[in-house]
């Protein structure tokens, strides 16, 4: 779209809502949500408009919206003594104008499923049950429904999705960075077999209405992941898939092996989709961005070229430069976007640390076109940029979560302001 | 009149006097300045090589995995615990009200004289202005064999 009509098209969308206004001034934003002029300061594809819905609402992490428009934001850091905020329209111009706090726990992941809003700490999930106006009642108590998963300060967060049959998947990231016997310490062997995978480093599988389960009760659904942030249910297709965030410190520990810019873009960050029983590798494979195979890593005898079993491993469906850090998946089941989107998955890349002193990269919203088979039908692509602001090294804005609004619309989060975006597409 | 001081006497004594000064400053100051700007060149190789890809170039670390090292108690307060942090590591460390939860692997590997440097160079770098660490200081805290 050219500047020319951009601003005509804003012009008249400030004329309708002023003439909206000029009759009766108690009437507010009749013509519904409309972008802001910029964007709310984020690249969009042409078609595309951003709006800033909710801003300085904490360290949000996953989001939801429920079916009447009210979005749910998990916290990792208690604001104001809570660790969940519900956030809603009640003028109907797309900006969230009230807020109501609860739940006492910090974590990252939420959703809601058959009238059950389910939130995640950083080693229990909780359920709320809500109410015949569609929400959680003042004051009202979870059920723990999981409790005591690892959280050993590092990866330590509990992402989850639910699938159609009564079940939620939930992420145990592993504690390590490839399993040595001195985590992260230059020269420090890996272990095999690596004990930590027995009780993190995958994704279990547990009930959603059943109390107090742990590793006991649960499935490990899949295994050989080091930290899933992103997962979904594709009920396109029935599938759960997830977004690993790779390994670090390739040039730090093996710089004879590795050049700065390819312990930069190495390993790759790599979306899988897994079945049950599926070993993604982790920690004695890894895939390298550079060559464009899985082969095995360095603490297990790995030379950029040995693949030893790594063939015999679950393979990645998609794979991206290193550290951007997916954190968060949604796959696009609304009919507001053009028909490329239907069905695909965006990903939201909460942005690098261990490229330096390469400058960092990430901190965007990534989209995969996927076909009806479940697998992707092209190349990704960013879809939403310009978070970070004007130095890459020091991020304004980290996406952090995803959701679909009711509409069909795409909301993002930000954990470092607590800004929220929603995007939405005019034909 | 006798004592009043003439041009001669003055000319002889700034003559004597200020060379002798600027010795007597010089042989206090400089060493210790150049030792300083010395260690901390030294310690910026080491920063370099062990710290930067996670403290990165400007101290300013990454938000919630490595703490920043610009004007922190850790950084700026007891040398003896800094140095600590070096040789044994750490981690899920909170700084200044936010937690970090990434693994720092000790670094016992380094010599005295590299931990000495590099934490010069730290204290003295990103904007913090602190005493230098010595040699002596870091092998004092090396646990003994």
């Amino acid at each position: 779209m050219s500047i020319f009509r951009q601003s005509f098209y804003c012009l008249m969308a400030c004329l309708l809502t002023l003439s909206a206004c000029a009759g009766d001034t108690t009437k507010v934003a009749t013509n519904g949500p409309v972008p802001d002029p910029d964007n709310g300061g984020i690249k969009l594809p042409a078609g595309f408009g951003g709006q800033i819905v909710a801003d300085k609402v904490g360290r949000v992490r996953h989001i939801f919206v429920n079916s009447n428009g009210d979005l749910y934001a998990k916290l990792e850091k208690l604001k104001d003594g809570k660790g969940i905020v519900r956030l809603r329209d009640k003028n109907g111009d797309g900006k969230f104008d009230e807020t109501v706090g609860f739940g006492n726990f910090i974590g990252t992941g939420m959703a809601i499923k058959n009238g059950y809003l389910y939130a995640s700490s950083n080693t229990e999930v909780f359920r709320y049950k809500l109410n015949e106006k569609n929400e959680v009642p003042d004051g009202a108590q979870p059920e723990k429904i999981i409790t005591g998963l690892w959280d050993h300060h590092q990866h330590e967060a509990k992402p989850f999705t639910l699938d159609n049959d009564g079940n939620i998947y939930v992420t145990i990231g592993a504690p390590s960075n490839c399993c040595q016997v001195q985590d992260r310490v230059k020269g420090s062997p890996g272990q095999s077999p690596c004990p930590i995978l027995d009780s993190a480093g995958g994704v279990w599988q547990f009930k959603v209405d059943k109390p107090n389960q742990s590793y006991a009760e649960g499935v490990r659904y899949a295994t050989g992941l080091r930290n899933v942030m992103g997962l979904d249910w594709n009920t396109a297709v029935n599938s759960l898939y997830v977004t690993q965030h790779g390994r670090d410190q390739l040039f730090q520990f093996y710089p004879e092996m590795y050049s700065q810019k390819e312990g930069a873009e190495n390993p790759s960050e790599e979306m899988f989709k897994v079945k049950l029983g599926s070993d993604c590798g982790w920690p004695y494979c890894y895939y390298d961005y550079t060559k464009k195979q899985k082969v095995l890593n360095p603490e297990y005898g790995g030379d950029r070229t040995k693949a030893g079993d790594c063939g015999s491993k679950e393979q990645s469906i998609v794979q991206f430069p290193g550290h951007l850090a997916p954190n968060d998946l949604l796959f696009y089941t609304g009919d507001m976007f053009p028909e490329k989107y239907k069905n695909g998955a965006f990903i939201a890349f909460h942005g690098s640390w261990n490229r330096a002193p390469e400058p960092q990269a990430g901190y965007f919203v990534v989209f995969v076109p996927f076909g009806k088979d479940g697998m992707p039908s092209g190349n990704w692509e960013v879809f939403a940029d310009g978070f970070a602001g004007a130095d890459i090294n020091k991020a304004t804005y980290r996406p952090c979560g995803l959701a679909q609004g009711t509409d069909g619309s795409l909301y993002i989060s930000d954990d470092n302001q607590g800004r929220i975006w929603r995007i939405t597409y005019k034909k | 009149m006798r004592f009043a001081p003439t041009a001669i006497n003055m000319k002889i004594i700034s003559a004597i006097i200020f060379p002798l000064l600027c010795l007597f400053i010089c042989a206090f100051t400089l060493p210790q300045q150049s030792g300083l700007k010395a260690s901390k060149d030294r310690g910026k190789i080491v920063y370099d090589t062990y710290c930067l890809a996670c403290h990165m170039q400007d101290g300013g670390g990454a938000p919630r995995m490595n703490p920043p090292l610009i004007k922190t108690k850790f950084v700026l307060g007891d040398k003896k615990k800094l140095i600590g942090i070096v040789m044994n590591g750490l981690s899920g460390v909170e700084v200044e009200g936010e937690d970090y939860s990434n693994v720092m692997a000790p670094h016992n590997f380094l010599t005295d004289q590299q931990i000495a440097d590099v934490l010069t160079y730290v204290r003295n770098s990103f904007g913090n202005k602190a005493s230098a660490v010595t040699v002596a200081e870091v092998k004092a805290a090396r646990p003994k064999k």
